[in-house]
């Protein structure tokens, strides 16, 4: 990869800078879920790596957020957005050497945020955690370099029209934009007071509302019809989609602070908007469902589509929690619990990631135009995934809930951290089952470009059967 | 070039839309934000803790510098004539960067910005010679209102007289153990933020809409594995309870999933000798697995220790 960095954008083969997302991608995805692993083994087990400021559970936490956000999940985005926008315009990328560059700035960027975080150098905002100097530095050597790549090959299209696809993605990485320089705004005007708490959760909510959600989804509007070779069901009920994550997800960032003093009319809005975000699930859940018909046993016989389908159904009950736990009516009971933690994994690591990790499986075969090494390991990798998560978020939905009896029937906290002790366990063994299937799906891509049986000019790696 | 030819439409709808969102989620509640006036809480709490305790270029390693220090003071610096009653004053040193009700008085709110500006003298403050502030109480329009007063400017004392009038353990920092509660990530369990349940009779009443103003940042919290301490300093004084906790949380509470932050003692303890961790940890080992009768003693903390800042600081959360 590094060779092509001052070579001629024109010497540059179509699809290096994917490649090099993707990797990257999956390095950082065995990176922050390792250290979640750690993370949680530390809430389990409070005196393992002790009196050690480098290892206290508090320079860590947000190096496990930040890793997965902006290491494994936006560059899987980035990944995506470099071939499937080309291959929907059915043109090349506008610059590969641009995208070479964006990736490895990339790369430099967050391990430097990250390791300045580690170090406890941080603004003490939730998800906007890096200090200002690295923010500045995301927005302008990440997101807006890759935007310009993005825009400028949906303008150089040679379609008439664009996909679905390519509006979420065009919007998403303008919007994203936005949302770290607006969410950022604190760190450098120095607001202070409730400004500063709501603008920190104005950053959390669109960052995973403007960003995350809507690529995620953009991806699967790609992966299921390419793979399955149906058509999209609808591109109605895209625009529904569409227009509705645009009017009702970036209003809603007041109902993640239904306890904290804000105008009361700001937090009614923003709840009742929250339930809104249910228009925009159901039309993505069904237009993706109802695209699969006639090709169902693809969710059995193909890895891609089986991931995707698995993040898609994860969304059914994603935006059900999401929908109507941010309303008083249930707010007051889980707000700030493991219920929400667990809330949280279900999006980034159930929905979100699910979808993301399809892109990548394709992205990189297609790309290099190799098969891939062994279904055996991919099957590992789905199923540590899966049961990971699932053992996670059951564990973290109990302990949500004892947390929520405690807090209102005032028992002492520390019966509650002893209720939620063996929760706490299953947890880091599920984060664990996470990182494991990780390390082996690094491993199956490694293979995948060195041994895997070449593609043959015109075929598509899922008309190939697997080999091992 | 393809373009957007076909999309123009599309194109000014979505300004629309975004737009009309931006608008309803950032200007609108800006409006409502910016027209909450200071509570006393909101007045001390910005004293106390100075400009900013997340990351930023005084104190880019949030070691605790450039921060306040809260005196309480009991007799006239200048004069040394005891006061009727004692009072807290907020001593930034020359070079400390003022809090943003200082530099910004129209953020505390009617009434207080002007006898703030007025009587309180506040715009006369200056970073290079540093001052002396208090809260006071004064009428404006009739009504009454807390202000911040510039005793510096009011009543000529610096800095330099109150600490050399104050002891050591009438002086709180305050400040400084804020930005270790932030650096060290306590907010991560911790939360600042009694929730509107009936957390209220355990944790205390939840805060008002005025509480926050200058505060930055205000690490509310969302991820709760702890007991809220918004209001901790009311319900636990103790500065040895606090001292053992923080030291080896399993030793007070034998439960506790808190992490050990024995490192905040730094090298030295309160008599300049040198903490040996390694063998206080044997120790400990040996006491849990039954080898010793009674755990180590916990070092006293130096009092220019990162600890005594973070303790000094729970002990401010009333």
């Amino acid at each position: 990869m590094l060779k092509y960095l001052f070579a001629k954008n024109e010497d540059i083969p179509a699809g290096s800078a994917a490649v090099f997302f993707g990797f990257s991608a999956i390095i950082w995805f065995v990176i922050g879920t390792g250290l979640g692993s750690f993370n949680a083994a530390k809430l389990a087990f409070p005196d393992f790596v002790t009196g050690n400021i480098y290892f206290a559970f508090g320079h860590m936490r947000q190096v496990h957020v930040m890793a997965v956000i902006f290491g494994w999940i936006s560059m899987a985005f980035a990944m995506a957005m470099m071939y499937i926008t080309p291959a929907l315009g059915n043109t090349k990328l506008w610059s590969e050497k641009l995208g070479l560059w964006n990736c490895l700035l990339w790369n430099v960027g967050l391990t430097l945020g990250l390791t300045v975080l580690w170090a406890g150098i941080t603004s003490g905002r939730e998800y906007s955690d890096f200090p200002w100097p690295v923010d500045l530095y995301l927005a302008f050597f990440v997101f807006i370099p890759l935007a310009v790549n993005v825009w400028m090959t949906i303008l150089n299209r040679r379609t008439q029209g664009i996909y679905t696809t390519n509006w979420f993605f065009a919007a998403a990485v303008f919007m994203v934009i936005i949302v770290f320089l607006v969410g950022n705004s604190p760190e450098f005007f120095h607001l202070t007071g409730l400004t500063e708490a709501y603008l920190t959760w104005w950053f959390a909510h669109n960052v995973l509302g403007l960003w995350i959600t809507p690529v995620a989804a953009a991806i699967a509007y790609y992966t299921i019809p390419k793979v399955t070779g149906n058509p999209l069901y609808s591109h109605r009920i895209g625009h529904l989609h569409f227009w509705s994550v645009v009017v009702f997800y970036s209003t809603p960032a007041a109902h993640h602070l239904m306890s904290a003093p804000l105008p009361e009319w700001l937090k009614s809005f923003a709840s009742v908007e929250g339930v809104l975000i249910l228009v925009p699930a159901i039309a993505f859940v069904s237009n993706i469902m109802l695209t699969m018909k006639g090709k169902w046993h693809m969710f059995v016989e193909n890895i891609e589509v089986r991931f995707t389908i698995t993040g898609c159904l994860m969304a059914i009950p994603l935006n059900m929690q999401g929908g109507f736990q941010q309303t008083r009516a249930i707010n007051w009971y889980i707000h700030g619990t493991g219920w929400i933690v667990a809330h949280a994994h279900l999006a980034l690591l159930g929905f979100s990631t699910f979808l993301e990790a399809a892109a990548v499986y394709l992205g990189l075969q297609t790309i290099m135009k190799r098969k891939l090494y062994s279904l055996t390991l991919a099957n590992m990798h789905f199923w540590l995934l899966l049961i990971g998560f699932s053992i996670y978020w059951v564990s973290m939905t109990i302990a949500g809930l004892i947390q929520g009896a405690g807090k209102i029937y005032e028992v002492p906290y520390i019966d509650v951290v002893i209720a939620e002790h063996p929760y706490m366990i299953a947890r880091w063994i599920g984060g664990t089952l996470v990182f494991t299937g990780n390390v082996l799906w690094l491993y199956n891509m490694w293979m995948t470009a060195r041994k895997g049986t070449e593609v043959p000019e015109g075929r598509m790696p899922h008309e190939l059967g697997y080999e091992r | 070039m393809a373009g957007f030819r076909e999309y123009k439409v599309g194109s000014r709808l979505f300004a629309l839309a975004f737009g009309g969102s931006m608008t309803i989620t950032l200007f609108f509640p800006s409006i409502n934000i910016a027209s909450v006036s200071s509570t006393d809480v909101a007045l001390s709490k910005q004293l106390a803790v100075g400009h900013e305790t997340g990351f930023n270029l005084e104190d880019p390693f949030l070691q605790g510098k450039n921060k306040p220090v809260v005196v309480a003071l009991k007799a006239d610096p200048k004069t040394g004539q005891p006061l009727a009653d004692a009072i807290s004053v907020f001593v930034y040193q020359p070079g400390t960067t003022f809090p943003a009700g200082i530099l910004h008085p129209r953020i505390l709110g009617q009434g207080i910005e002007q006898l703030s500006v007025e009587q309180g003298h506040i715009t006369d403050a200056q970073k290079a010679y540093g001052a002396v502030f208090t809260v006071s109480k004064g009428t404006y329009q009739g009504k009454e209102f807390s202000f911040i007063d510039n005793l510096t400017a009011t009543k000529g004392w610096m800095p330099a007289d109150v600490m050399h009038a104050a002891k050591d353990e009438d002086i709180s920092h305050a400040g400084a153990g804020k930005t270790y509660f932030v650096r060290e990530g306590c907010w991560w369990c911790h939360t600042l933020l009694p929730e509107q349940t009936q957390d209220w009779q355990v944790f205390g009443a939840p805060p008002m809409l005025g509480d926050f103003n200058g505060e930055s940042p205000t690490a509310f919290g969302s991820d709760r594995k702890a007991p809220d301490l918004m209001h901790v300093g009311s319900r636990n004084s103790s500065k040895e309870w606090l001292m053992m906790h923080f030291f080896n949380p399993r030793l007070v509470q034998p439960h506790s999933i808190m992490p050990r932050f024995d490192y905040l003692w730094g090298e030295k303890d309160a008599s300049g000798n040198k903490i040996d961790y390694d063998k206080w940890r044997a120790e400990y080992d040996d006491y849990r697995e039954g080898k010793r009768v009674s755990p180590p003693e916990v070092p006293a903390y130096a009092s220019d220790s990162e600890i005594r800042s973070l303790i000094d600081f729970m002990l401010s959360l009333k």
